[in-house]
């Protein structure tokens, strides 16, 4: 995973609460077996809508989307993520995240920037006044900010996702490091637990 | 110290608790399909590891796989060739699959408590978010991310900051004709679509006990509507009747220490959750959705809402774009409104209990005029077991298709969907735009609301055809 320290650049406010992955990429496009080329497929359904927030001069070249509440519910399918990076975007900011979508997002190296509700508004607000106003989303810092305005907010996000991707480590990597222990609990795993060896995948 | 039941499951699968890292938890069966794993598999491959655990990881196909003709050739060759990769991944790690056209080959959440793989007090993953439906059995099971089951696949573990524990308690008795799905739908209501988002749900009280093992599986199914990633029930001896004899299930003396220890899953006297919430039983109504997400649904004798009735500028937003993109205008009776088709199947509501509610209410009567009504078995199994009690004979002389297992209708990528406007009555669990297809209207019911709704031809009970409410 690419390591992320800082996102900075032009920000999209999709101004709608429960924005669900089936919307972030239609079913359609999971058919895919490929971690990239999701790009065209973000909100493939809303980008019909000539008004439709992606369909706007400056949209292009985004790399902050603001949204609201609920962002990511729904389905577990990482494509959703792939999609948003895909596209540009490097961070997501929202009042709150699916916790799926969010440990997609942690896993994939998209930054979801949890922020206060007024703090979300606000910025909403500063850029429908100055769409090109860059927004500044660091990690190390935890803060978001959009010098223009004079807007400065700090955001959660959890110690060690922080830590991932300012590192940009692989989970799989880490995780190895306690092989000794896994083997030492499978060891102590009881009986009865079911297993499907011997393989059957003869088909019909 | 009091434990809850989330607490007594979660602690048994920690191993290791690294400082400044989530602990890992041991993951005790992976669930895989085709259209999540290919990426995970590639990347497994591409770094060199392989498969820790193949012995506890089982894989089927059933999110983009044929409900027609399901033994000829594919017709969708992207469909196609994610098949192949599952079969050619499955072979070469040594993975059992149960593929298209096997007997035991049907949506990943079916199948799992079918073969008894599901058992209480284990920890349960598929890249799926309904995964957590296997939380019926006091299973600690939810969905992951691609990234996730490449984890998963690599060291048989999972790295999990603790949710906390929210208690879901239903009092009292369901009324009669009200069913688990009406149930849930009910609970999602109440906590809203983000109530339970950093929890895990345990659902307790007597009306959850009342249930059976397929209306257990549907309250916990829908839980990530609620998003809440896990729901849990605990164990007893519905759950025990359930798994006795299953393929995977332990047998003589592995079978009483099983149940000695299963039967200590419970949530101790005097635990406290981090949330509660108690509902009433008696005062739920068979529910339909009228909007664009699970939570937003009434009653079968309500009307659609009108957005100003909403307590927030945002609540009232979201129900005025979801009634624009659900053709629906506020005050309409949701018996008045009809429907182009009917969905009965998926994860939610494709047992066999679901099918013979709805056969019972379908028998002896026809599938209103112009209205295209569909039965989509959960698995291969549920289908045979279904024709052997001759429910096919009844769905086909209704007018339904009789069709073969998969996820289908409920997501829309095997091609069964709805045309753009089209409005469909699903047993399903996503009312979400365009779910069922571009332009799709989705209304989530229950199977027995289904049927009566594919005779009426709009929205309706079983008790609506004899006359009656």
């Amino acid at each position: 995973m690419r390591a992320v320290q800082r996102v900075e650049g032009r920000a999209v406010v999709l101004d709608r609460s429960n924005v669900d992955t089936d919307q972030i990429i239609p079913a359609a496009w999971l058919k895919r077996v490929e971690r990239t080329g999701f790009g065209p497929g973000l909100f493939s359904a809303w980008r019909t809508d000539p008004g439709f927030v992606l369909n706007q001069p400056g949209a292009d070249g985004a790399k902050v989307l603001i949204a609201g509440p609920n962002f990511g519910c729904g389905s577990s399918r990482e494509h959703a993520v792939w999609a948003l990076q895909d596209f540009g975007f490097e961070a997501v900011v929202a009042p709150s995240f699916a916790d799926i979508f969010r440990g997609n997002s942690i896993g994939a190296g998209l930054v979801t920037a949890q922020a206060a509700e007024e703090a979300v508004a606000e910025l909403g607000a500063a850029l429908s006044k100055n769409a090109d106003a860059k927004v500044i989303v660091d990690v190390a810092e935890r803060t978001i900010t959009m010098p223009d305005a004079g807007l400065s907010y700090s955001f959660a996000l959890p110690d060690y996702a922080r830590w991932r991707l300012l590192e940009g480590l692989d989970d799989i990597g880490i995780t190895l490091r306690h092989a000794d222990e896994i083997a030492e609990f499978e060891r102590q795993r009881p009986g009865w637990l079911p297993s499907s060896a011997p393989a059957v995948h003869a088909g019909t | 110290m009091t434990g809850r039941l989330f607490d007594k499951v979660w602690q048994r699968h920690l191993v290791a608790s690294p400082e400044g890292e989530p602990p890992l938890l041991y993951i005790d069966l992976h669930l895989v399909h085709e259209v999540t794993s290919p990426q995970a598999f590639e990347g497994l491959e591409l770094a060199g590891r392989p498969v820790r655990r193949p012995d506890l990881t089982v894989a089927t196909m059933d999110h983009d796989v044929p409900t027609v003709n399901p033994d000829g050739p594919i017709s969708d060759p992207l469909a196609a060739e994610q098949m192949a990769r599952l079969r050619k991944n499955c072979e070469a790690h040594g993975i059992t699959l149960y593929p298209l056209g096997n007997a035991e080959q049907g949506v990943v959440h079916v199948i799992g408590p079918q073969l008894g793989l599901t058992q209480p007090g284990m920890t349960v993953v598929c890249g799926d978010s309904h995964t957590s439906t296997h939380g019926a059995f006091g299973a600690l099971a939810f969905g992951i991310g691609t990234t996730e089951v490449e984890h998963v696949l690599a060291t048989q573990t999972l790295r999990q900051s603790k949710p906390q524990a929210m208690a879901v308690t239903v009092d009292g008795e369901l009324p009669y004709g009200v069913t688990a799905k009406d149930l849930v739908l009910g609970i999602i209501a109440e906590i809203g679509t983000h109530g339970g988002t950093g929890t895990v749900i345990e659902y307790r009280g007597e009306a959850i006990r009342a249930l059976d093992m397929a209306g257990r599986m549907t309250v916990c199914n829908m839980s990530i509507e609620g998003g809440a990633r896990a729901g849990m029930i605990a164990p007893d001896d519905t759950t025990f009747a359930f798994l006795e004899g299953r393929q995977h299930s332990p047998e003589g003396a592995a079978w009483e220490r099983a149940l000695d220890d299963w039967r200590s899953l419970v949530t101790d006297e005097g635990a406290v959750f981090d949330r509660e919430v108690r509902i009433n039983a008696s005062s739920l109504r068979p529910v339909v959705t009228w909007g664009t997400n699970p939570a937003q649904s009434v009653t079968i004798d309500d009307v659609v809402p009108d957005p100003v009735s909403f307590a927030t500028p945002a609540e009232q937003h979201a129900a005025q774009r979801a009634l624009e993109y659900m053709g629906l205008a506020p005050g309409t009776a949701m018996r008045d409104i009809a429907v182009n088709t009917v969905f009965i199947g998926s994860c939610t509501n494709g047992r066999l209990a679901d099918l013979r509610a709805a056969a019972g209410v379908i028998k002896g009567r026809k599938v209103s005029e112009g209205v295209r009504a569909i039965v989509v078995p959960g698995s291969a199994r549920v289908k045979a077991e279904a024709e052997a009690e001759g429910l096919d004979d009844v769905f086909k002389a209704a007018g339904f298709e009789w069709r073969s297992a998969g996820c289908s209708m409920c997501l829309g990528m095997n091609g069964d969907i709805l045309m753009p406007g089209e409005r469909s009555a699903s047993t399903s669990n996503r009312n979400f735009e365009g779910r069922q297809g571009p332009g799709g209207r989705t209304h989530l019911v229950s199977p027995a609301m289904a049927a009566a709704t594919a005779v009426a031809g709009r929205f309706a009970t079983p008790g609506d055809l004899h006359g009656g409410n």
